[in-house]
């Protein structure tokens, strides 16, 4: 039975089933919203706050994801397993670059 | 001999988010050969035509990235020079006892003004590729297990100061500019292609805010159909593949960037001309950037510019 995931940034709405994390459906559906980066815990930007919602989730780098994050459920869209409908805000961003000064 | 002084790329060692999960994905999917552990839970692994012990480590941490990438040097003068070479120009050097490492030889490290850890060293174990020295065959059977790269070719590294590393490896260590990309304003460089051989290059870096980050370590397929196989392989796996099968037109290598199960960028590559020494460097203008990363699309993948580990 999958869960219907919210974007509160642009009103995006997907489904997601609690196999799949909330980064890689809406990818997989061709949907937009949280920038998409290594899918695997290790680069931030997919960084999300979930706002409502229960879900399970994986190991994530704490370069990104640190304590404080976890206890405000700022996480990587990645590495979070919906168990209920959820809702979100996107945090994360394509910030640094090649050449850019960091803005972070 | 023609090559001394750094003879190549030797290992790397990455930190991962889940050891078992990452032993599973770099033997059974990458098909690296598994060849020891040691007493801090370190993983060792080395393509299946590597000679040496070990070319890929990976160690359990709560945050993905590189530890340090060593070279292989000729031998233990070649090593005692290139550290007094390293301290004559200012750098502080570490001496890392022999066995640190399993099968490995003492290393001396050093940390490049982009916050990256390097290392030197004369002596690991060679212990074969599975195939005799006499009458050898081209390949074994470990050549079908998964992606198969034959060796560990190169790594791109993001950081600050790519000026100041650029002079380190072409003033110190001997290495050359092969090919470059300017900044916008074109009065620096924005990433750098560095060799210390025939190949066309041995490491690279990129200029970005934030040091020591890894853009990825780079596998060698035997030929363009390895990396179409190994393009099938990553999906089969529902590996998540960044960019390509493409070709770049910096280095003119055939490529897939793909990420590790932590999200470390990994390569597979194959081709790529044939530099020396004496060759003058080719240049890329910013704008032209995107052709330099993926020739056929013309294409600068933001991916490409601002995701690391």
């Amino acid at each position: 039975m999958p869960h219907t995931v919210s974007i509160e940034d642009t009103g995006e709405r997907y489904a997601c089933s609690s196999e799949e994390s909330l980064l890689s459906a809406m990818a997989r559906l061709g949907r937009r919203g949280i920038p998409v980066g290594c899918r695997g815990g290790g680069c931030g930007v997919c960084k999300v706050e979930v706002l409502s919602g229960d879900f399970q989730t994986r190991a994530m780098s704490r370069d990104h994801v640190n304590d404080d994050d976890r206890a405000c459920n700022r996480l990587l869209a990645c590495r979070v397993y919906p168990a209920s409908d959820l809702s979100l805000k996107v945090i994360g961003k394509l910030q640094k670059r090649v050449c850019h000064p960091a803005t972070a | 001999m023609a090559m001394t002084g750094v003879l190549r790329p030797g290992h790397a060692q990455v930190r991962v988010l889940d050891l078992e999960e990452s032993v599973r994905f770099y033997k059974d999917v990458l098909g690296l050969v598994e060849t020891g552990r040691d007493a801090q839970g370190r993983v060792y692994f080395k393509c299946w035509d590597e000679r040496d012990h070990s070319s890929y480590v990976i160690r359990e941490s709560d945050r993905a990235g590189l530890d340090f990438f060593g070279f292989r040097v000729l031998d233990t003068a070649t090593l005692n020079k290139l550290e007094a070479d390293l301290q004559a120009y200012g750098l502080t050097t570490e001496r890392i006892p022999a066995g640190e490492m399993l099968a490995t030889g003492e290393r001396v490290r050093f940390t490049l003004p982009s916050g990256h850890v390097m290392e030197l060293y004369a002596e690991k174990d060679k212990v074969g590729n599975g195939i005799p020295l006499i009458n050898p065959a081209p390949w074994s059977k470990a050549r079908d297990n998964g992606i198969a790269p034959i060796r560990l070719d190169h790594a791109l590294l993001y950081g600050p100061n790519v000026a100041a590393v650029q002079k380190i490896f072409t003033e110190v260590l001997g290495f050359y500019l092969v090919e470059r990309v300017l900044t916008p304003d074109g009065n620096a460089n924005a990433a750098v292609w560095l060799s210390c051989g025939q190949k066309v290059h041995d490491i690279a870096f990129a200029e970005y805010p934030e040091p020591g980050k890894l853009h990825h370590c780079s596998f060698l397929m035997e030929s363009w159909d390895q990396v179409l196989r190994a393009g099938d392989i990553m999906s089969m796996n529902a590996v998540p593949v960044d960019i390509g099968p493409t070709r770049h037109g910096v280095t003119r290598g055939c490529t897939i960037y793909a990420w590790d199960p932590s999200g470390n960028r990994f390569e597979t590559f194959f081709g790529g001309h044939l530099p020396y020494p004496d060759y003058e460097t080719m240049t890329w203008t910013f704008d032209n950037f995107g052709q330099g990363l993926d020739y056929p699309q013309r294409k600068l993948h933001e991916t490409f510019l601002t995701v690391v580990s």
